[in-house]
């Protein structure tokens, strides 16, 4: 299997008026094409700057990231970015968002947003705006979207945290048919441990004040996963130690 | 099942029989301080209580307003005037909204110019007019450039601050999506700063306008402000009073034509309510 994204040794400080505050501390990540990994840890370790940096938004930090072959320089829509919140543009319906800047009169962008409504079970919403939808189906649209431009690596920065339980646990269904039908290699960064679990073929658990990755726990379990058998408690045990162990904590989080 | 929704269907008749009542008793109300004024004006100046050569009547202005428009005299007027408010915006506002974005868009370049638009914003519009009429005349390009420079800065400012309130986590979705430069501008910054933008427009309307009574006010020889000048040193009352009812009804027009516009563009708003 070829490499799909290769951190290399990536350090990030944000710089301010004290100095700067040291969020990345020489991360490395190898992540596989195809492989679903989520990336868990303490808020304020630095997960949504990892994906921004592999997404190309902030160009600013030491080390080398690549994806396929190419160094990241800049965003580009081989890696599709989902965020917490939608970021739907509210003057367009929910077919012009997905489309974005590619043109619902070429057939063939119009035949994707089709099957992409449907796979996101959104049909009868096309010509909805973002206000006429609930959180859930903004979320749907935002997947979709990211979906249409076929990113190599899909990041994803706790893009069901804001929903309910039953809303969430429907769209990481979603997640996972879609991810097992078109084999997108996926970054999620989560919140939630059973998510990550359920989902993940590894688990990255980090580490805060800087930011380090602290371990990596491999998922070999088969899917469809059940959330109450042994096995998959017995990850969700590995995975809660590992970041409830706290090694000597440097108080000081500015250099 | 069918005896209630008779039965529903027979209140929410009675429902929509009331709102509408409610609705023309709404209408009455608010047209009856006005409609009593324009009787008493009326009966004050038939009875000789008022001087109608000084305060004309409803009935005398609109005779005239039927005389100046079958002579065709009013359109003669209008003409021009509509012309002069029509160029004076497209080239004030034009010119606003794209230094707007411009400058929205672009610190250095509101490092350069916001400054000197604030200060120059801040000089009386009519304060500046003596300058024009030296430099430019009493002919049709003074008056137009006074239009356009009153016209310019509501839609420089709102167009401005519609630009700069666009959300950045939009931003980052459009570059995640590789818009182009243009496209970004065409499909992100204007779409989002729509609202502002039709504000703009209508506060240079409404400006514009003003200005166009200032500037036929202080001289010309044709247009409605001119026929109310000429209309008062002959002490044709009425005319007027057609005049003034013209600009009050061409502002009305206007800034309707955007509300329509509004309701057109902005229905995916969340606030608006049409
Ligand atoms: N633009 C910025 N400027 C300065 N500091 C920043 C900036 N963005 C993030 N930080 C700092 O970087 C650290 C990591 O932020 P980040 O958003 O990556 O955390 P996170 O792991 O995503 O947290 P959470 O789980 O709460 O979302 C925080 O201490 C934050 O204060
Ligand atoms: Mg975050």
């Amino acid at each position: 299997m070829a490499t799909a994204l290769e951190i290399n040794q990536v350090s990030k400080t944000f710089k301010n008026d004290r100095g700067g505050v040291h969020v990345l501390d020489h991360l490395d990540l190898t992540v596989q094409e195809g492989e679903f990994v989520s990336v868990i840890g303490p808020s304020g370790c630095g997960k949504s700057t990892l994906l921004k940096l592999i997404a190309g938004l902030d160009s600013d930090f030491h080390g080398q990231i690549a994806v396929g072959d190419h160094e990241v320089h800049g965003p580009s829509i081989d890696r599709g970015f989902i965020f917490q919140e939608h970021r739907l543009f509210p003057w367009l319906t929910v077919e012009k968002n997905i489309a974005g800047n590619l043109s619902l009169r070429d057939p063939e962008v119009r035949s994707k947003v089709n099957h992409l409504i449907a796979l996101v079970n959104l049909g009868g919403f096309e010509k909805a705006y973002p206000r006429q939808l609930s959180g859930g189906m903004s979320q749907r649209v935002a997947i979709a979207r990211a979906l249409l431009r076929n990113p190599k690596v899909l990041l994803l920065d706790e893009p069901f945290g804001a929903l309910d339980a039953f809303t969430r646990a429907h769209l990481q269904e979603a997640l996972h048919d879609i991810w097992e039908k078109n084999k997108t290699t996926m970054v999620l960064v989560t919140h939630d441990i059973d998510e990550s679990v359920y989902l993940s073929s590894k688990v990255v658990v980090m580490d805060a004040k800087p930011g380090r990755i602290k371990a990596v726990v491999p998922i070999d379990l088969p899917y469809p996963r059940t959330r109450s058998s042994k096995a998959f408690q017995e990850f969700r045990t590995v995975i809660l130690e590992h970041l409830d162990h706290k090694p000597s904590e440097p108080d000081d989080f500015s250099i | 099942m069918t005896t209630i929704t008779l039965a529903e269907n027979k209140e929410n008749t009675l429902k929509r029989k009331k709102r509408s009542w409610d609705r023309g008793l709404a209408l009455f109300r608010a047209l009856f301080l006005p409609v009593v004024a324009l009787l008493v004006w009326e009966v004050l100046t038939r009875l000789g209580a008022l001087p109608s050569l000084l305060f004309s009547s409803p009935s005398l202005i609109l005779t005239r307003a039927v005389n100046l428009i079958s002579t065709g005299k009013l359109w003669e007027h209008m003409e021009i005037s509509l012309f002069r408010a029509l160029l004076g915006f497209l080239l004030g506002g034009g010119l606003g909204l794209a230094f707007g974005i411009i400058v929205g868009m672009n610190r250095k370049s509101e490092q350069y110019i916001n400054p000197s638009f604030q200060m120059i914003r801040t000089i009386p519009l009519l304060a500046i007019t003596p300058l024009f009429i030296l430099w430019f005349g009493f002919g049709e390009l003074s008056k137009i450039l006074l239009i356009s420079l009153g016209s310019f800065f509501p839609l420089y400012l709102q167009a401005f601050l519609g630009i700069r309130n666009i959300d950045n986590k939009l931003f980052e979705v459009a570059r995640i999506m590789e818009y182009t430069r243009l496209q970004q501008i065409t499909k992100l910054m204007i779409p989002s700063a729509l609202p502002n933008i039709l504000l703009g427009v209508r506060l240079s309307l409404s400006v514009a306008w003003m200005c166009l009574v200032a500037a036929e006010l202080l001289g010309a020889d044709k247009g409605i402000g001119y026929m109310i000048q000429d209309a008062r040193s002959f002490m044709q009352t009425d005319t007027v009073f057609v005049g003034i009812i013209i600009f009050a009804l061409a502002g009305k027009l206007s800034d309707s034509f955007v509300r329509v516009l509004e309701e057109k563009l902005l229905r995916w708003q969340d606030s608006f309510k049409a």
